[in-house]
């Protein structure tokens, strides 16, 4: 009989795959109480390390051609299909879900990617405009990658939730860190494989497990985070970031889990420009 | 031999009817406060006293919101669109007939030059009820979702640099999205919002729609905290701006902030050089320098600094400072004894620090309150006078090598709200607007507004935009 | 000449592709605050009276005659024959051919003072050989013209040949000397843009022009306030650069006394006080005159008045 070669879930930062810098890890279980996995437990330093990473990799990630960055989100959709097996077995253990269940998620998950892959070069026409100023002006306005955001993943479904918290984020040019659903960290790390090979440039995601709790205060308060995807945050939790993220007036938003522009327009800046029309 | 000089030509005063007390603007009616107290609102050109207002407490910012809440759902929620626009529509058209008067209402309470009251801000706060008017019956074009929603009842709040413009970009969106309004006008700046409370009736709007309760803090914090508003818009300082976000971190309540500023004006070497000092100038000193979006820091390129400052020290001198109400004036008073005092105390700090103090010689009155345009040289990044909104006719003058610095120093603040950019050179403009973290890019011009035009910060100068199909969003709802 | 230039072509077309560009909506919108300026009654008299001071008294028409031109130069002297204390316009300005019966004329009224301005190098096209244009410029030099209104040749500086227009200049500047006063036309409303303003007002200056002049009147926009706030500038800074003040004479379009008025503001604002005289700054017009006389006896009487007391001449 072969013994199975177990995998070691670690963290996701700069394009590396380093273990908690605090060296701690967690126990997860499946749905019947069985051990999984030993995933990294990050702490506020990995946090830390992950916003430096992510601030590094923003303006380059931003400033390449929306084509390009359509091609790489679809390219993360076509490296997630050739490993849908591992993401539907661990939905299976993860989850409790049925085989066409954790498929049908699978699937989803992967054809998000494919539609958020196709708004990078149409979020411009469809939320920016020309502005009809009374006078000798030419004025539009066009929306722009926010920065640096965190996003605290939803729970069920679980690997769905990534996607649609990961896809609309950096669609529109920004870096993001993602704080893995303290249950459900499995599917964020092999995500996280998917996106060492497919292109994404390092530092653009950076994905963080661990106890959710722990890392809240911590990201609220983060002078260098932008934005806050909150949709996995409990109401308390989310009245804390938002209290601790009005030092820096961090955009903070919650979403359900349906697919929308807005969900691309929420982590972007609206910049209007005015030159004069002349000879 | 020459005694070419510009007439004292003042505005008369007699078209505006000051009453000498002002009562709350609750349910279409003017009421006597809950509180029974009452402050004065001064002219701080002569210190002279305007009239006594009305000061709302608790109680009384508790009628104002069920007036508006009562209003919202059984007259305005309940409205066609299409009618809800035709008030709008009206209270555009009376702003226009009675234009004159606001402008010298707005001169008077608020110091500033009558040529921009009558010039920018009334006519502008017309157009922004004229162009939302039309917006009333075409939300769900607006992009912010199939059959957006108004909130409910808008808890606003304003400043004293705009009073009747930043009215009418609160009030506007306001309803025309089809929600009501409970608004407070600035503690020292509350005249015009009365006058436009008769416009309301004038206008015959629902009683309700639109109730403005004058205060201070206190009562806009009663404001902020009540239970039910469901939206707050604010416009003022980061620092209370910051604050409404953290009162109410743990509401439903949707906010959209438009705060402070910093903003680089960047003149390259290649820049229309007569055009950038107007731009410079109209920067800094539109409005005595009281905007948000103030091109405070003025960042010159090196190798053209000296012949950029001695044309703008030149064209410095010819500001006209003096009595508001004068058409020929070009900068007016101070807008209040304690805004003077922070205007002095950051600008003290410049000399302090090591930075060059320059101004025109100029006659300033003896009564009000008053500041000559200054402008400081020699200014690091470091400095006070070139981190801090001095809110005043003060700027800092720094100098880059290269438009990459120029863009590392323009962007090293942690406001965002706008930024100029003066070259003659096409590709530069768009480079350089595509790297600086702001709102509101004015490339070869500088301190344009327009209602059609999106306005509003990034980072911590605010959240949302106001203007423009933006701006509607902060008034919606994404329905189903 | 100034020593900016070594009067080569590339040195002068190096220096002119130097100069700041102009941004017209700027320009355009800084020249319509300033007309909003408005000034006191006291300094409206003295304007008044500057105005005609620099009014150059202007008929340039086909039809021109003796008796027109005389008729003018009587009213150049004594712009109101009714009231002595109306001072006498800057200078009148006729063709060419007519400047004998102008000088003549005036000599003849009293009016000894005042300069006759030719109009000159095949006005108002500028379209002839430079042998024609010199002895154009000869002739109302040797008739007894003391200033030199002489158009510049659009047609080479619009096709880059800026050394043939400075050449041209320079040309009829030698031919003025010590006798005459050269203003130079620079037909702005041909040049179309404010740069090509700013870049021939340079060229003009730079070749010996002694005013800078808008137009002949004969093409339409003239005198427009951003193109005199253009102009103004680059006096104002050609000064600041050499020590040398030249005029600046807007034509075409200024018919009211609140034109009128507007353009002493522009020159009080942007060039400076120095340049409110008639030796730096002149009206080119003809309708212009009467409606100042108009204002005069408004300001004096306290009353409209009515065209029937001013002369048409």
């Amino acid at each position: 009989m072969r013994i199975d070669v177990m995998k070691t879930y670690k963290l996701f930062i700069n394009g590396q795959f380093p273990r908690s810098e605090s060296g701690r890890v967690y126990e997860i279980t499946d749905s019947k109480g069985k051990f999984l996995a030993n995933p990294a437990h990050g702490s506020r330093k990995d946090l830390r390390d992950s916003v430096v990473a992510a601030r590094a990799a923003q303006p380059a990630w931003s400033k390449a051609t929306a084509y390009n960055r359509g091609q790489i989100l679809y390219r993360v959709a076509e490296i997630m299909e050739g490993r849908s097996e591992q993401f539907i077995a661990e939905l299976i253990a993860q989850e409790g879900l049925n085989p066409s269940a954790a498929k049908k998620q699978v699937e989803q998950a992967i054809d998000t990617w494919v539609w958020y892959a196709g708004w990078t070069d149409k979020i411009s026409a469809i939320s920016g405009s020309t502005n009809p100023v009374a006078g000798p002006y030419y004025n539009f306005t066009i929306p722009e990658a926010l920065g640096v955001v965190a996003i605290f993943a939803d729970g069920k479904p679980s690997l769905l939730n990534l996607v649609n918290g990961l896809a609309p984020v950096i669609a529109s040019g920004n870096s993001a860190i993602l704080l893995a659903h303290e249950k459900y960290p499995l599917s964020a790390i092999t995500l996280s494989e998917v996106l060492a090979t497919s292109d994404l440039p390092a530092g653009v995601i950076n994905i963080i497990t661990g106890k959710t709790a722990e890392l809240v205060s911590w990201t609220g308060s983060h002078m260098d985070i932008d934005g806050i995807d909150a949709s996995g945050l409990s109401s308390k939790q989310l009245r804390e970031v938002k209290e601790l993220g009005s030092e820096n007036l961090k955009r903070i938003h919650s979403f359900d889990s349906k697919r929308s522009p807005l969900r691309i327009t929420s982590f972007m800046e609206s910049k209007t420009v005015w030159h004069p029309v002349g000879i | 031999m020459n005694n070419f000089e510009y007439a004292q030509a003042p505005e008369s005063t007699a078209i505006v009817d000051i009453k000498s007390e002002y009562g709350l603007f609750i349910n279409g009616k003017f009421v006597a406060p809950k509180s029974g107290k009452r402050f004065e609102t001064i002219n701080p050109a002569t210190q002279e006293v305007l009239a006594k207002v009305a000061y709302a407490n608790e109680l009384d910012v508790n009628l104002a919101v069920s007036a508006a809440r009562n209003a919202f759902t059984k007259t305005w929620s309940k409205m066609p669109a299409a009618e809800r626009g035709k008030y709008l529509f009206r209270i555009a058209r009376i702003l226009q007939e009675r234009a004159r008067e606001f402008a010298i209402l707005e001169t008077l309470d608020n110091g500033k030059p009558i040529r921009e009251s009558r010039d920018t801000d009334i006519p502008l706060a017309a157009a922004h009820f004229f162009y939302h008017a039309g917006w009333a019956d075409k939300l769900e074009h607006a992009g912010v979702g199939n059959n957006p929603k108004p909130y409910g009842v808008a808890g606003q709040i304003i400043p004293w640099n705009f009073p009747m413009l930043m009215l009418a970009w609160k009030i506007a969106p306001a309803l025309a999205t089809g929600n009501t309004v409970v608004l407070k006008p600035a503690e020292t700046t509350p005249l015009t919002a009365l006058l436009f409370a008769e416009v309301c009736q004038q206008a015959d709007l629902p009683a309700g729609v639109v109730n403005i309760v004058t205060g201070d803090g206190t009562t806009g914090s009663f404001i902020v905290n009540h239970p039910g508003i469901d939206k707050i818009a604010f416009t003022g300082s980061t620092g209370v701006g910051k604050a409404i976000a953290k009162a109410v971190a743990g509401t439903k309540k949707s906010v959209t902030l438009e705060l402070g500023g910093k903003a680089a004006n960047i003149v390259y070497e290649d820049a229309p050089i007569d055009e950038a000092v107007e731009g410079i100038v109209n920067g800094i000193f539109f409005n005595q320098g009281h905007v948000c979006c103030a091109g405070s820091r003025l960042l010159v390129q090196e190798n053209i600094q000296d012949e950029l400052i001695e044309k703008l020290k030149r064209r410095m001198s010819l500001i006209r400072v003096g009595n508001p109400l004068d058409k020929n004036t070009d900068l007016g008073a101070i807008n209040s004894a304690s805004q003077l005092a922070r205007i002095k105390e950051i600008a003290d700090s410049g000399d302090l620090e090591g930075a060059q103090r320059w101004s025109p010689a100029c006659n300033l009155p003896t009564k009000g309150f008053w500041y000559p345009p200054t402008i400081f040289t020699g200014v690091s990044q470091s400095h006070r006078v070139a981190k801090e909104e001095i809110f005043g006719p003060v700027l800092s003058v720094l100098t880059f090598r290269t438009p990459a610095e120029a863009i590392e120093k323009a962007n090293n603040t942690q406001y965002g709200l706008s930024a100029g950019v003066w070259t003659d050179k096409g590709s530069k403009i768009l480079w350089t607007a595509q790297r600086l973290r702001a709102g509101v890019i004015w490339a070869n011009t500088f301190n344009k507004f327009d209602p059609t035009s999106p306005f509003g910060g990034y980072k911590e100068s605010g959240w949302g935009r106001e203007g423009g199909r933006h701006g509607l969003a902060g008034y919606l709802k994404a329905g189903n | 000449m100034t020593n900016l230039i070594d009067g080569s072509e590339v040195s002068l077309r190096k220096f002119l592709s130097n100069l700041s560009p102009v941004d017209q909506i700027g320009a355009e919108s800084r020249a319509a605050t300033l007309a909003t300026r408005s000034i006191k009654n006291e300094s409206k008299n003295w304007a008044i009276d500057l105005a005609i001071r620099m009014v150059d008294l202007t008929t340039l028409e086909g039809a021109d005659t003796p008796g027109k031109v005389k008729a003018l130069a009587a009213k150049a002297v004594r712009p109101d024959p009714t009231d002595p204390s109306v001072p006498s316009v800057g200078a009148i300005c006729v063709y060419n051919d007519m400047v004998k019966v102008a000088r003549t004329a005036l000599d003849e009224n009293g009016g000894k003072n005042i300069p006759v301005a030719a109009v000159a190098t095949a006005f108002p096209s500028g379209r002839a050989s430079i042998e024609v244009k010199i002895q154009d410029t000869k002739d109302a030099i040797a008739n007894g013209a003391s200033e030199i209104d002489m158009v510049i040749d659009r047609g080479a500086f619009l096709s880059g040949h800026l050394g043939e227009v400075f050449d041209e200049i320079r040309t009829i500047k030698d031919l003025c000397g010590e006798k005459a006063h050269l203003k130079v036309i620079l037909e702005t409303g041909e040049l179309v843009t404010l740069d090509n303003v700013r870049k021939a007002s340079y060229l003009a200056m730079l070749a010996g022009g002694d005013f800078i002049k808008t137009s002949t009147g004969k093409v339409a926009p003239a005198a427009t306030a951003p193109v005199v706030y253009v102009m103004l500038e680059a006096v104002r800074d050609f000064y600041a650069l050499t020590g040398t003040k030249i005029g600046v004479k807007p034509a075409g379009g200024i018919r009211t006394t609140k034109d009128a008025i507007k353009q002493l503001v522009l020159v009080n604002e942007v060039a400076g006080p120095q340049w409110l005289d008639p030796s730096l700054f002149r009206i080119g017009a003809s309708a212009l005159l009467n409606d100042l006389l108009m204002q005069r006896m408004k300001m004096r009487d306290g009353y409209y008045p009515s065209p029937n007391y001013v002369t048409l001449d």
